[in-house]
């Protein structure tokens, strides 16, 4: 338990997926302008990333691995370097099937996030959650910690990113550095910010 | 002449990564050493071009209702084989850029130009399109990286170009450089200097003040 507790809190603040790996950086810079919209995208990647990383977790652990198909009658047979085609799949997968899900049973859930939804599948931030996992080697209580846990950590970085950019629009910012620039160099001192968390041993 | 345009357009006119806000992960993860980005900017330009080669060669045959899943299975195919062949034959790079190598796939600049150019050009127009974009995205990864490098470790592909302090020379390293957030404000600050260069690239401002101002 004491373990899972120390991942959970490792994924959210000192291996933050946005501010220390800058995973998502694409989607953190593009919908971070309102802390309503910044804050449904996180909703929805934790949601995906919870249910993402155990998704590929199984899918490593029953096929790919070495020896996973020793009950189809292939022992020897390592399918390790079919990992990225597969992680993708599933996650492109598993984003449509939540999609049609919500859609059916929470309309009103899905007319909230429904938007975002696409914009996951290509997301790095899940794809990265998975491939990390499987390179740390993660059992699958881990890979279900880190996945909420990480998932938790980017949105916690992009709605603090929205609240930043909301206060900053009034702001008298020189010509060149206007939107995208000056966005750089906030996300660049909330990431110094985050790396005070690196000194916390756990 | 179309095609020079194709070519030489991404790299400052219309940038991937300044301009389309394309493909930010990788540029600011890998560039702390200069040998680690060239590498990735070989992979990441071999990949665009040729899936924006191949998307557009079977543009026609791809019904539209499942065209991204057709064009993740190509660009995820090609990730695979660029993936091996660094294991075989880079062994050392590729344990340090562990996984930003898979998130080649998820880079938007290649699902970004096989959507935006590749699905209504000609293969060959698509190819050099490829290239374009991802020679912009070197032109960044690699500057970045030599800033990154030369002024963070004095050295530049691991040979000292400025002799350190600890090795009795005389430049302090700026140790800010190497870490993380470092990327963040070279990047930052070569989007103004790009802009301040070719200053239609500005942006709006988002508000206008209405009332005449007293300064």
């Amino acid at each position: 338990m004491e373990a899972h507790i120390s991942l959970f809190v490792k994924s959210i603040f000192i291996e933050n997926m946005a501010l220390s790996f800058f995973l998502g950086m694409c989607t953190f810079l593009a919908v971070s302008k309102k802390i309503e919209t910044a804050l449904g995208l996180g909703i929805a990647v934790v949601v995906v990333q919870a249910i993402t990383v155990p998704a590929n977790n199984l899918v490593l652990s029953l096929f790919l691995k070495e020896g996973a198909l020793s009950w189809a009658g292939a022992p020897d047979l390592d399918l390790r370097f079919l990992g990225l085609i597969c992680y993708i799949g599933v996650i492109a997968a598993i984003v449509q099937i939540l999609e049609m899900v919500l859609d059916k049973f929470f309309p009103a859930l899905y007319n909230a996030l429904g938007v975002f939804l696409p914009l996951i599948t290509v997301n790095c931030a899940i794809m990265g959650g998975s491939l990390f996992m499987v390179e740390r080697d993660y059992g699958f209580g881990e890979s279900v910690t880190y996945g909420i846990g990480s998932g938790l950590g980017w949105a916690l970085a992009i709605t603090a990113m929205a609240g930043v950019r909301e206060k900053l629009k009034y702001s008298d910012v020189p010509e060149g550095l206007r939107g995208l620039g000056i966005t750089f160099i906030t996300a660049g001192l909330m990431s110094m910010g985050f790396m005070a968390f690196s000194g916390v041993k756990l | 002449m179309a095609k020079n345009n194709v070519l030489t357009d991404p790299l400052i006119d219309n940038n991937p990564i300044m301009l389309q806000v394309l493909g930010v992960c990788s540029a600011l993860a890998v560039t702390s050493s200069l040998q680690v980005s060239l590498i990735m900017c070989v992979a990441l330009t071999s990949v665009v071009a040729c899936s924006n080669f191949l998307i557009s060669a079977i543009r026609n045959q791809i019904p539209s209702s499942i065209r991204i899943i057709a064009q993740m299975v190509i660009i995820a195919s090609l990730v695979i084989v660029v993936d091996q062949i660094l294991k075989a034959y880079a062994y050392e790079v590729s344990k340090t850029l562990s996984v930003f190598v898979g998130l080649i796939i998820t880079n938007c600049i290649v699902m970004g130009r096989a959507e935006a150019y590749a699905m209504s050009n000609p293969p060959v127009a698509s190819f050099l399109d490829g290239v374009g974009n991802g020679l912009g995205y070197s032109v960044v990864l690699v500057s970045v990286a030599v800033i990154r490098e030369l002024f963070g470790a004095g050295k530049l592909l691991g040979i000292t170009i400025l002799p350190t302090v600890n090795d009795g020379g005389w430049y302090v390293p700026n140790g800010l450089l190497l870490l993380p957030p470092s990327a963040f404000f070279i990047i930052g600050l070569l989007i103004w200097a790009v802009r301040s260069y070719k200053p239609e690239q500005v942006e709006e401002r988002d508000y206008k003040i209405s009332f005449p101002v007293r300064y």
